[in-house]
C-alpha cells in the first residue's frame, strides 16, 4: 500500500515484478538501475543464490520526480520465480500497489506463465487482493529468442482482460522502461481514485 | 490498529511527535542509530548516525527479515516473533513490532547493553502504538470529511509522463 507522507511530502509505491523462473525479472530491474541518473536511484539489492537465481527479492528504490509537489518513489521489487519458493513470494506481494507479470515468450515456457500467473492470483487473494482490480501489465520479454509463441496466442491466454501489454526484451532494455511507466500510471491513477 | 491493507499516511504533526519519541529513545538507551518502518519496507522516520547509512536499503531489508522471521513464525504455530535481535562484532540491532504493522530498529554499540535497550523500547514502544492509533483515526476522519481534498485528486496524465522525461 502506498504511503503518503504530508511532513516529507512523498508518496511512496511499491510495484512487485512477477512471473515465472528466468523469465527476466532480475534483468528489468537491472536495466531499469543502469539506466537511471545517479541522483534519481538508490542501491539495487539482490538476494540472490550463487548461480544468480533470486532467492528473495530484488529491491531498487527510484525516485522520479515531483507530482504536484510531492516527491515521488517508486520502490520495485522482483519475487524469485523458482516454484518452490513460494512462501517468499507471498511475503513481496505484501503492500502491493502495482504487479508487472513477466512472462517468457519461448514455447516451452508456456505453461509455466499460466503456472505462475495462476500462483500470482492465489498468493494476492491469500493478501486480499483482487488480480482483476490492483494496477497490473503484461510484458511478453524474451522476443529476440527464435522459438516465441505469438504475442497474440500469449495475449488471448494469459490477458483475457486486456490490461496493458508490451512486448519486451530486458537484455537490451527493450520494452522495459515502457513497461514501467504503464504500471506507474496505473498505480498513480489508482491513487487519484481513492482520494488518500 | 493500522489494517494491513490501509494506505499508511503521515502528517506533520504526528511526524514531529515520533521523531521526538525516537530522539528521547536515542538518547535513553545510548544507541547509535534508531528508525521506522513500515512493515512494507518504507522508511517512516530515523535519527542518530544516518549520515553514512544508507537508510532506504536498511528499512527495505528489515522489512524483509520481519516478513521472514514472521513466516517461520507461523510455520511453527507462532503468531509473530515480535522481538529480533542481532548480535555484530562491533555493532548490534533490535528490531521490534509496534502496533502490528510498524518497526522499529534501533543500532547500538558497547555503550549500551542489551538489557537497556529492551528496557527503554518497551517504554517507547507504548508511546509510538499511541501515535500511530492518532494517526490512523485521523486518516479516517480526513477520508471521511476530506476537508482537505487530496493532492492526487488533480493529477493528470502530463505529470505522470512528466515523471518519466
Ligand atoms: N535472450 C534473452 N535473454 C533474456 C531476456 N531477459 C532475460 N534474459 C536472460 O534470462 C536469464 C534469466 O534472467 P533473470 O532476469 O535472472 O530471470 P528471473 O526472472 O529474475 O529469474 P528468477 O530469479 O529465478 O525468478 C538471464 O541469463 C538473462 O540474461 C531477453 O529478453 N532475451
Ligand atoms: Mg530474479
Amino acid at each position: 500500500m502506498s504511503f503518503i507522507n504530508y511532513a516529507s511530502r512523498e508518496i511512496n509505491c511499491k510495484i512487485v515484478y512477477y512471473g515465472p523462473g528466468l523469465c527476466g525479472k532480475t534483468t528489468n530491474l537491472q536495466f531499469i538501475y543502469n539506466k537511471t541518473a545517479e541522483e534519481s536511484k538508490g542501491k539495487m539489492i539482490s538476494l540472490a543464490t550463487e548461480t544468480e537465481r533470486t532467492l528473495f527479492f530484488d529491491f531498487l528504490p527510484l525516485a522520479l520526480g515531483e507530482i504536484r509537489g510531492f516527491k515521488t518513489r517508486f520502490h520495485l521489487y522482483t519475487v524469485p520465480g523458482q516454484v518452490f519458493y513460494d512462501a517468499s513470494r507471498k511475503l513481496i506481494l505484501k503492500g502491493v500497489d502495482g504487479v508487472v507479470f513477466v512472462a517468457d515468450s519461448q514455447v516451452e515456457r508456456f505453461d509455466a506463465n499460466i503456472e505462475s500467473l495462476e500462483n500470482l492470483k492465489d498468493n494476492l487473494e491469500e493478501q486480499g487482493f483482487d488480480l482483476e482490480k490492483i494496477p497490473f501489465v503484461i510484458q511478453y520479454n524474451k522476443r529476440d529468442l527464435p522459438n516465441v509463441s505469438s504475442v497474440e496466442e500469449l495475449s488471448n491466454l494469459l490477458n483475457p482482460r486486456k490490461v496493458p501489454e508490451l512486448e519486451g526484451c530486458a537484455t537490451t532494455g527493450e520494452g522495459v522502461f515502457e513497461t514501467l511507466k504503464s504500471v506507474a500510471k496505473l498505480v498513480l491513477n489508482d491513487l487519484k481514485k481513492g482520494g488518500t | 490498529m493500522l489494517g494491513p491493507q490501509s494506505s499508511l499516511v503521515m502528517y506533520d504533526e504526528e511526524y514531529q511527535r515520533i521523531l521526538l519519541l525516537l530522539e528521547r529513545l536515542l538518547r535513553e538507551s545510548n544507541s547509535k542509530v534508531i528508525f521506522l518502518v513500515d512493515k512494507n519496507g518504507q522508511l517512516i522516520a530515523a535519527t542518530g548516525e544516518t549520515a553514512n547509512l544508507d537508510t532506504t536499503s536498511l528499512a527495505s531489508l528489515t522489512a524483509g527479515n520481519i516478513a521472514a522471521t514472521g513466516g517461520l513464525a507461523k510455520l511453527i504455530g507462532e503468531k509473530e516473533f515480535s522481538i529480533l535481535f542481532h548480535e555484530g562484532e562491533k555493532d548490534n540491532i533490535h528490531i521490534s513490532i509496534i502496533g502490528g504493522r510498524v518497526i522499529l530498529v534501533v543500532i547500538f554499540d558497547h555503550r549500551s547493553s542489551l538489557g537497556l535497550v529492551r528496557l527503554r523500547v518497551k517504554k517507547a514502544s507504548n508511546e509510538l502504538a499511541i501515535v500511530f492509533e492518532d494517526l490512523v483515526n485521523r486518516t479516517e476522519q480526513e477520508s471521511i470529511s476530506s476537508s482537505a481534498p487530496s493532492p492526487f485528486a488533480e493529477i493528470t496524465d502530463d505529470d505522470i509522463d512528466n515523471l518519466f522525461n
